[in-house]
Order: C-alpha cells, then structure tokens, then sequence
C-alpha cells in the first residue's frame, strides 16, 4: 500500500502522524518512510541514523559557442524565460529552467547539449529493524521540489508499504506526492485555519481520486465545526489526538508518542487499519 | 516603501498570526498581501471587502485535437513531465502533470497540439481597516504558485505603491513560492518555534534568505514550550548575528483570536497580544533603515 500523509495547512502534526505511524507498523512488517517535503524535511531527525546520500541532478542547457550563431531560437521558445541571446553570447538562468529539453530540440545548429546539475540528493538510512527512511532534501536556493519528489518516490517503487510525508500546501509539489497514493491521511487542527486549508486537501485528493481520512490533532474538545465539515463530505475522522504539553514536548524534542507512550501504538495501529480500509482493503 | 515579509520555514508556526498584529500595529499607511497563495489565511483575520477580482492565468497547457492526430507518439515520447497518456486510442494531455513547455507542439509532424491559456486562480484585491489587501485563490491541485506570488506582489506595487510599508504574509517551505515572495523583499521576519523542526527549518530558510538581498530577523512563537530549544535557537541567531526581535508565549488567546476572525492584538491584553507589541517596538527601527529615498 502506498499511503500519504498531507494536511494543507502547515505545521499541523504531518510529519508527526507519519513518523509514529512508521515507528509502530515496523515492529510487525517492513516500512518504507519518504519524507517528501523536500523544502523542509524534517523526518530524518525523529529516527536519526547514518544514510547514504545520492545526488539528484537534472538536464539543464549548454551551448557550444564555436556552434552557436546567436539566431536567438532557443531563447524564443523557452516558455520559462531560461534563456535570453544576446547579440554575442546566450544567457541562461538556470533557477528558471524546467529541464523540458525544448531549446535543445529547437537549436538548427546542434550546439545545445544537456548536462547535469544538482538540484539537491536523496538521503537513504535504515534507523530500525524493518524500518527505511528515504529523505528528498531539495538545495538551499534552488526552486524545483518536485524532480527531488519523484526520485525519492521511485526509490521507494519496489517496497511494498510505503508512507509519504508531504509538503503543506495544494500545489505542484503535493500533487507529485499524492499522485498514484493509495489512500491518504489529512492530518488538521480545529481552528478556522486548520479547517479551511482542509478543504482545499480534502479538494486535491478529490480530484486526484485518493481516497482521504481526516486525524484531527492538537485538539482542545472544540472540534465541532471540522466534525461537521467530514460529516458533510462523507470523510471518517480516523483519529482524535489531544492537545497536551506534554505530547508537544515530546515531539518538539524529536521523540516519538508512540516511543514515549508505548499506549499510542495501539491508535496508531488502528487507524493503519482504517487507511488500509479506505484504500480497499489493500495492505 | 519599506517591503516585509513574514516567513518561517516550518508550516505553521504563526505567521499568519503574527502578520495580522502588525498590520493592525505597525504606524502609517499599508498594503497587505497574502503570498500564501496555496492556502491563503490572512483574509479570515482582516474581514476583508472585496473590491475586485482578477483571473489568474498561469502557463498555458497543450492541447491534442483528436480530428488531426495521426497517433505517431512523438509527443509521448519527447514529454519529459509524462503529462502525454495513451488512452485506448487517443492522445490525451494531462493538465495536472503539463507544466507548458510546448515542445510536444514543437515534434508534433501534424501540428495537431496548441498551447492554450487556462485559468488556474484568481487575485483579489480587497479594503481592509489597515488598508489594501492582494490575496488569491490557486485552483487546487494547479501548479504555478510562483508565478502567482509574483503576481499579487505586482499588482499590490502597482495598485498602492505610495504606502509606507509593504506587509506580506509568506508561503512555509524553501522552493518556488518562498523565492518569488523574499525577491525584492527588504526585511524577513521568521517566524520559528522550539522545536528541532522548527530550528532545522529556520536554518535552511536563512541559507535560502541570504541568497537574495533581505535583512533577516527572526521571532520565536510559543517560545515557552520548549525552553531548552528556545535557548538554542537564541545562541544559534546570536553566532549568526542575526537579531532575535520578538518571543511570544503560548497563549489559548491566540486560538481564540483566530476563532473570532481578529488579530490577536485586538482583543487586548493577552501575554502573545502583549509580546507581539514588544516585537513591533523593536521591529521599527530595524525599518528604518530601509526607507527607500526613491519614495
């Protein structure tokens, strides 16, 4: 099974679902966790152990200036503004360039070739027994999440459990992470901002045919309004985790609930058992 | 026009929150813009009143006319986003994976595949008590929101250019979004929390930050929680030299507060709305400095 865990809003206890999700699973199957908020992963410091790093490079232009005439063709087509040609030399901004390969295609002479940059690497590390952790860790300053996404994704393609930590948000890089998912976990807390970022998650894996539950966290009994918003659409309240400072501060250390308080396990085996429910019946 | 940007790395640390008391705090006249643009929250806390709305076009999409496909694949093939699916026997495009290149335009032999706009949001520009406020709704699951960002920026220097100060409230994370929102920006504020994540986050924005040209100062939200953590973030931006201006204690107020749709500091005299005020006292003279001569 391939399981998200997105949320919309920031800061509202992903990364916190999916890492004790993972901690209580691996003690009965193999787990793979992606960390796919590559802007800013955070996963890697609740299991730390040493990884193997790998770089994620992508295509990017260079021109061959004895070949290159300045016809300008390339710098025309470049739907992103990658490229600008001068009278004698051809600017390229590689902060702007989404690796299409069209200038490459569209040079007459042939003096555009591709070689690879560094967008940013994967970091893979096995912190416990049955347990994978494979971290997408996008360059400071560099701008494109989403080719550090699918590498991180594709190294998980062969494991059979899978748990994505996604970005917040609802765009390109949360879209890269929820494609081909199973089912996923909106995690929310029950303020007005908790619930309107929940409907536009709730709204993505919509329209991207995932299958959603919702884990209300940090909640203080005043939950009514996002209880009646998953009435409404039909959406299962999976979990309930209350707001205590003593949970905050185990997670804001970098320990685990389920580590501290073995007694969580148990709920988060449960809702496992809801996910696997949601994606029918998929293990 | 002195140009701010709250940011914070980490989602959900309290940007948002800490935007709306200083718009309501900080002296002269605003613009305000909400660059969040993926999860836009600024509005539920300014009750603001639409003036008008404009559509957002972001990059165009291809688009495959069945009645000329001659179904030879080169589109598929050249694709390098996989948006080009076979279904059955026609060539589809898809719009959540096109990112607009053209060049299956470009290879296709039958010049059956246009480039067409497509609406992927919409800017709003609205009155606030604090003045204008620039915000936007992404279509869900749309890419560009860099593309967007920049937009609201422009029409918000376009639209009250005079004002003293340029408030916005930043996206979370490090990539497209944050960049377009901190360029040309002259101070950040980040907003972090005591908490690994939080102090893992905030060191990744600054090393993003100081890429461009911004001042950096940073608050610590919740600062009481955790104060071993705190302690080690206020060393941290010491050996940085990076001013610590502002730590706001945890307050239910400030639920509260966002419950009621109003800034925190609007409600009175709780410990967060007391702390934000410090934070602004503090947050002036950085300002100054960056009164732009040229008005």
């Amino acid at each position: 099974m391939r399981l998200a865990v997105a949320s919309g809003k920031g800061g509202t206890g992903k990364s916190m679902v999916a890492a004790n999700l993972a901690f209580t699973l691996s003690w009965t199957e193999p787990v793979t966790l992606v960390d796919c908020d590559v802007e800013e992963p955070n996963l890697h410091l609740f299991f730390p152990a040493p990884a193997i790093t790998t770089d994620v490079t992508v295509p990017v232009p260079f021109v061959d200036e004895t070949l290159c005439d300045n016809c300008g063709r390339c710098g025309e087509f470049c739907q992103y503004g990658a490229i600008t040609v001068l009278r004698n030399r051809v600017l390229f901004f590689p902060e702007l360039c989404h690796s299409c390969g069209g200038c490459r295609i569209v040079c007459p002479r042939g003096a555009i070739h591709e070689q690879q940059k560094r967008i940013g690497i994967i970091a893979t590390s096995a912190p416990r027994n049955n347990l994978k952790l494979i971290s997408g860790m996008l360059d400071a300053g560099n701008p494109h999440a989403v080719p550090i996404i699918k590498a991180a994704k594709e190294q998980a393609a062969p494991d059979s459990l899978v748990i994505c930590d996604t970005a917040p948000g609802t765009s390109c890089p949360v879209i890269e992470t929820l494609d081909g998912c199973d089912t996923c976990i909106l995690v929310t807390e029950s303020t007005p901002f908790g619930l309107h970022d929940l409907q536009l998650a709730v709204d993505v894996a919509d329209r991207l045919g995932v299958p959603a539950g919702i884990v209300i966290n940090r909640s203080d009994g005043k939950d009514q309004k996002t209880l009646e918003f998953c009435t409404d659409h039909d959406l299962e309240v999976m979990m309930t985790i209350p707001f205590e400072r003593e949970i905050a501060a185990i997670q804001s250390r970098g320990d685990l609930l389920c580590r501290q308080k073995p007694e969580w396990q148990k709920a988060f085996f449960a809702l496992f058992l809801k996910c696997s429910t949601l994606a029918g019946g998929q293990r | 026009m002195i140009r701010l940007a709250v940011i914070s790395g980490k989602g959900g640390t309290g940007k948002t929150m800490i935007t709306a008391a200083l718009a309501q705090l900080l002296p002269g006249s605003l613009v305000l813009a909400d660059c969040d643009v993926d999860a836009a929250n600024l509005e539920l806390l300014l009750d603001p009143k639409l003036i008008r709305t404009e559509p957002f076009m972001g990059m165009k999409s291809a688009v495959i006319d069945p009645t000329l496909c001659v179904q030879c694949g080169e589109c598929k093939e050249h694709c390098r986003f996989a948006a080009v699916e076979r279904d059955m026997d026609a060539y589809r495009v898809s719009l959540l994976r096109c990112e607009g290149c053209a060049v299956c335009a470009y290879v296709c032999p039958v010049t059956a595949i246009t480039m067409q706009p497509r609406q992927t949001g919409e800017i709003k520009y609205s009155d606030t008590r604090r003045g204008h406020l620039v915000h936007a709704r992404l279509v869900p699951g749309a890419g560009n929101s860099g593309l967007l960002v920049h937009a609201v920026k422009k029409m918000a220097l376009e639209c009250d250019r005079d004002r003293d100060y340029f408030l916005i409230d930043g996206p979370p994370g490090t990539g497209c979004p944050l960049i377009s929102t901190i360029s040309g920006v002259d101070v950040v504020l980040v907003v972090t929390e005591p908490s690994v994540s939080g102090l893992h986050d905030l060191k990744r924005v600054v090393a993003v930050c100081r890429q461009f040209r911004p001042r950096i100062l940073v608050a610590i939200n919740r600062f009481d929680l955790e104060h071993a953590l705190t302690e080690t973030i206020q060393l941290w931006c010491s050996e940085e030299s990076i001013p610590l201006i502002g730590k706001i204690p945890f307050d239910p107020a400030v639920i509260e507060s966002v419950r009621n749709g109003v800034p925190v500091t609007q409600a009175g005299t709780s410990p967060a709305a007391q702390a934000i005020q410090i934070l602004e006292s503090k947050l002036e003279p950085e300002l100054r400095h960056y009164r732009d001569p040229r008005g």
